[in-house]
């Protein structure tokens, strides 16, 4: 009997505990990605491959904030989404808009194709080896929890992430803005009869989203070393969250991507050899029982 | 759901006439080859793609679906047959560390072929069946997610050797007497198999079949209405187009003489896309065109530009995408106003 | 001179060129090589361009170009995938007729390619690759491995580290060849020295996080975490272990590959203390600090030699000696590899050596650790020297190696 509550004790022990918490500082990366691509195949019903290298550019952009205009992280937070935004907003305008009326498939081509573009030009500039980029000293540190030592930044990312999908999801769902961006992808022409500029709200839309991309570039580059492949592989595992999360649900994509973290957390920790294979596995089986995903609207 | 591919072109017995003819210069111009000063070892490996193009063709071309997944089939059958070659023995995990193990030494190059396309047959079928219930941008997410799940096995699975791959793969001599490690010898057989599978893709193309399939990507609800049973063709449309991707991939093995990760990644699905769109999808000799251009570019480029190539990839792509969407056969064809 | 003149000049002259350079071709006195690098991923700064730049000095250092050598030099990019490497190698034997490649970062590759540089009897000269392998069960006698291999690095750090008190490890290993090699490797000093191996995990190469792995390595409890990965998985594993305070709890960190561009792009802030060794160090004495001098001046990014680039360089001057010596290249790889055995190494950078019958290259190995932040002078002042390894004490002993050429 003893052996018995040794044995659930220790499966419930400190090790489980703290690869919950990494889980979910992940699930929070996965989170804001699959945020972005939802509010853009949401609205416009294109598939965004450049994700993972807006992602890219976003640490990029903090990276020479810091570097050449000694600008810090609190600030880089705000300015590069910015910055990244108006540059996909300008894509938008200048690609994206030809292909409105074709096949959404060819949207996920051109996208694509801009992915391997951006990823190349950074690669040949920056080579591969990473730039560094510290945490900012407010955030340095951390606390022992007791089932493991958490270091401050990793708990802020948590809070932050938290925060803006709350705040992006009660944007577009319960705001005026919000339901105008709603309408005019259900329903242009209706919308633009009553005087709404709906390329316009196309555009700010696809700002939004790949802002969104840009902020968790900025969140990661203090973790992980700022890289032009950064995003190449993360967005995969996004696409699947997205998948499961149900396309274009908001709220389905912030919860599937909290959730998708902490289960491969929780993968890593019983059967290590298949944390990267998890999420699909899962993708697989959510489609075979419910093919709109979760949450998602039927297609 | 509108169709990406221009359907303005009929199909009239003339048609076929124009494009049998093409094929036959095709054919010849193909067959001279190794008469010619170029590098044999290029053209086997543009041949392997190109047969690759256009088993996905059929899909997009044909059957209106975007599959980003094909390295897997490309892997697959190329995984397969190497370790059938070099190795031999199928074993197969039946729990954590336990393995359930057929040991047979290794097999002769066409039984090896056969093993790997057989096991590209299996796996189009389970991933069909999982994909294909969703149509449009859905099936090209699940066939990218279904790729991605693939190559982390792959990753991970012992026989593939992970990152360093299958290497020093023994060509042996096919059916008993022609030595594939002749270039020459290698080379006929290459084309032989490549002729064989795009006479395949062709005849189904121009058949019955093919001519539901076309009608499903044109109008789908219309088509249930008439009373076809649209799922079934598109799953066996899928199943035809992995399985010959499958025989690319086990082709390739012998150009290469190794099998590595590289066929498995999402980049080299990307890659397919890319030679299609290029050539022209919906085309017959698009895909075809388009592959002996990408490989040109991958193998003439690389030392010159080195990083580049894969901006230059990207560009091709989006110039493809906003203003040369029918692709180069396309536009060739919409020209002309006869088939290809 | 009016234009007419002009061209005269320049046709007399270009004939005058040819006739001189026919007369050399009758003992022919061309070469071609070949510097295959991952020029874009993983490895790019450890080798890539730095290497062709190493090799073309190498070329003008040997002065056989003013002896009417005609030398070239070309690169290529492997993209870190073997069959990529292979197809390359290749075409640069079937094609452009290089004589001999270089460099190579990736074991993976470099076994690859080892194996058809045999089949096609060119030469190998790798610097970059650093699985023991190819001088052991791998090895050809048309490969030379330079500069260091996985035994070098074990040897090094893990008995230098487990004689200090570091007796048990847990293993961080990239799932590739040179990662399993190098835990194999490590893991035999380690025991050798009295230590244990509480246990490792294998992680993909190219990983971003490593929050769950280092969270294993700590609840292991070992006294060294061992990082049996190279480029920027050991620099972002070192920097997360950092914010996860594992260095600050009292365990050590052993990287068992770092170089120095590795240390430049961490800082000195993340890197102090961190011991490992290397064979190669552009500070270490005037020869290496004039090479290293000559060569930041020409590379684009200003960034110092690595271990890598100083044995692309040292190789291909140990190279044109042999064929020196040979009057001529008989572009037969077997025949220089073997000459290039029998005379004794002696470069500015590597010093004395002498290369083993099984194709590996011996010099002293030097255990480093990275200067504090305060004590260094400048940018890429990052290392001080803790322990120097004799040449004999640094490679596998012949007698333990399993190379098939020396079972005659």
């Amino acid at each position: 009997m003893q052996a018995l509550y040794d044995h659930i004790h220790a499966f419930f022990g400190p090790a489980l505990y703290a690869q919950l918490l990494v889980g979910l500082i992940n699930g929070s990366f996965y989170a804001l990605l699959s945020l972005g691509l939802a509010v853009i195949f949401g609205m416009l019903n294109i598939i965004n491959f450049a994700h993972g290298a807006l992602y890219m550019m976003g640490a990029f952009v903090a990276y020479f904030l810091l570097h050449l205009l000694n600008i810090g992280y609190w600030p880089a937070l705000i300015i590069a989404p910015v910055v990244v935004g108006i540059f996909g907003m300008i894509l938008e305008r200048t690609m994206l808009k030809w292909l409105a009326g074709l096949d959404h498939l060819y949207g996920l081509l051109l996208t694509f194709g801009l992915a391997l573009i951006i990823q190349g030009v950074f690669q040949n500039f920056f080579g591969s080896s990473g730039l560094p980029y510290s945490i900012p000293d407010e955030l340095k540190g951390g606390a022992n929890l007791g089932f493991m030592y958490l270091p401050i930044y990793r708990g802020w990312v948590v809070v932050f992430s938290l925060v803006v999908c709350l705040l992006t999801w009660y944007l577009i769902e319960r705001t005026r803005l919000g339901s105008n961006l709603r309408a005019a992808t259900e329903n242009p022409t209706l919308v633009r009869a009553f005087g709404i500029n709906v390329p316009r709200m196309i555009t700010l839309t696809y700002g939004l989203g790949v802002g969104l991309a840009a902020l968790a570039g900025v969140l990661s580059a203090p973790i992980n070393q700022v890289r032009p492949l950064m995003g190449e592989n993360v967005i995969i595992v996004v696409f699947a969250v997205v998948v499961i999360g149900g396309m274009g649900s908001i709220m389905g994509s912030i919860i599937t991507g909290f959730a998708l973290g902490v289960i491969e957390g929780l993968t890593k920790y019983f059967y290590p050899e298949a944390s990267n294979t998890v999420v699909f596995v899962l993708m697989v089986l959510v489609l075979l029982v419910k093919p709109t995903g979760l949450t998602g609207r039927a297609a | 759901m509108t169709a990406m591919t221009d359907a303005s072109v009929a199909k009239t017995p003339r048609a076929i006439r124009d494009e049998m003819i093409v094929f036959v210069i095709m054919a010849g111009l193909l067959l001279i080859v190794p008469l010619t000063g170029i590098y044999p070892f290029f053209v086997m490996q543009a041949l392997c793609f190109a047969l690759l193009a256009c088993a996905f063709n059929l899909l997009i071309g044909y059957g209106g679906l975007l599959s980003f997944g094909h390295a897997m089939f490309l892997g697959t059958g190329g995984y397969v047959t190497a370790h059938l070659l070099k190795v031999g023995a199928i074993s197969l995990p039946y729990w954590r560390g336990l393995w359930f193990t057929i040991p047979f030494s290794p097999l002769p190059p066409e039984l090896a072929i056969l093993g790997g396309t057989a096991a590209s047959l299996v796996l189009a079928v389970i991933t069909g069946y999982v994909s294909i219930r969703r149509q449009g941008i859905y099936f090209a997410m699940i066939t990218l997610a279904l790729s991605q799940l693939l190559y982390f096995i792959y990753l991970q699975t012992p026989f593939t050797h992970g990152e360093d791959g299958i290497q020093g793969i023994p060509q042996g001599y096919l059916f008993g007497f022609l030595n594939l490690s002749n270039p020459t010898i290698l080379y006929y057989v290459v084309l032989a198999v490549f002729l064989f599978g795009f006479l395949v893709i062709f005849r189904t193309i121009n058949s019955p079949f093919g001519e539901v399939l076309k009608a499903i990507r044109e109008n789908e609800p219309r088509a249930v209405s008439l009373g076809y049973k649209t799922d079934h063709y598109k799953l066996l449309a899928y199943i035809l187009s992995g399985t010959l991707a499958g025989l690319a991939g086990a082709l390739k093995v012998f150009v290469a003489q190794n099998a590595s990760l590289t066929d498995v990644e999402v980049s080299m699905s990307g890659l397919i896309v890319l030679m299609t769109l290029v050539g022209g999808l919906g085309t017959v000799f698009g895909p075809v065109v388009g592959a002996f251009i990408i490989v040109a570019m991958e193998q003439y480029l690389s030392g010159r530009f080195g990083q580049w190539v894969t901006v230059i990839q990207g560009v091709v792509f989006v110039a493809c995408v906003l203003t040369f969407r029918r692709g180069i056969i396309g536009e060739i064809s919409h020209y002309l106003r006869r088939s290809l | 001179m009016t234009m007419r003149n002009k061209v005269s000049a320049l046709l007399l002259g270009t004939a005058l060129a040819f006739s001189a350079g026919s007369a050399a071709f009758a003992q022919d006195k061309t070469v071609k090589i070949g510097s295959l690098s991952d020029q874009s991923g993983l490895y790019a700064d450890l080798g890539g361009p730095g290497s062709t730049l190493a090799a073309q000095m190498a070329v003008e250092d040997s002065g056989l170009t003013a002896k009417g050598w005609k030398i070239d030099v070309i690169s290529g990019d492997h993209l870190n995938k073997p069959d990529v490497g292979v197809n390359i190698a290749r075409q640069w034997f079937d094609v452009d007729k290089v004589d001999v490649i270089v460099d190579i970062p990736n074991s993976g590759v470099a076994l690859a390619v080892s194996n058809l540089v045999k089949e096609k009897n060119g030469v190998l000269l790798d610097s970059g690759a650093g699985s023991s392998d190819l001088t052991n069960a791998q090895c050809t006698p048309n490969t030379i491995h330079w500069s260091y291999d996985t035994y070098t690095l074990a040897h090094g750090t893990g008995t230098a580290l487990a004689k200090a008190g570091g007796d048990s490890w847990f293993f961080l290993t990239a799932d590739y060849a040179f990662g399993a090699a190098l835990e194999r490797d490590t893991t035999a000093a380690v025991q050798a020295g009295g230590g244990k191996v509480l246990g490792a995990v294998k992680h993909p190469l190219n990983t971003s996080d490593f929050s769950s792995f280092l969270l294993q390595a700590q609840a292991s409890k070992a006294k060294v975490i061992g990082l049996a990965n190279a480029g920027a998985d050991t620099t972002n594993s070192i920097k997360q272990a950092a914010e996860f305070g594992i260095t600050a709890s009292g365990q050590k960190l052993a990287a068992l590959l770092l170089f120095i561009t590795d240390v430049h792009s961490l800082g000195l802030n993340t890197a102090q203390g961190l011991n490992f060794t290397e064979t190669f160090y552009w500070d270490l004495n005037d020869g290496s600090r004039a090479f290293a001098k000559r060569f930041q001046e020409r590379m684009k990014n200003h960034n110092m030699p690595s271990m890598v680039h100083a044995g692309v360089y040292a190789s291909l001057l140990h190279y044109f000696k042999a064929l020196e010596a040979l009057g001529g290249n008989p572009h037969d790889g077997a025949k220089v590899v073997a000459k290039m055995k029998e005379i004794p190494t002696d470069d500015p950078l590597f010093g004395k050596g002498s290369i083993e019958p099984n194709g590996r290259t011996i010099h002293p190995a030097y255990l480093f650790e990275v200067k504090k932040p305060s004590e260094s002078k400048g940018p890429w002042d990052y290392y001080k020297l803790v322990a120097t390894i004799p040449a004999d004490e640094a490679f596998t002993p012949l007698d333990k190696s399993t190379c098939p050429l020396l079972k005659k």
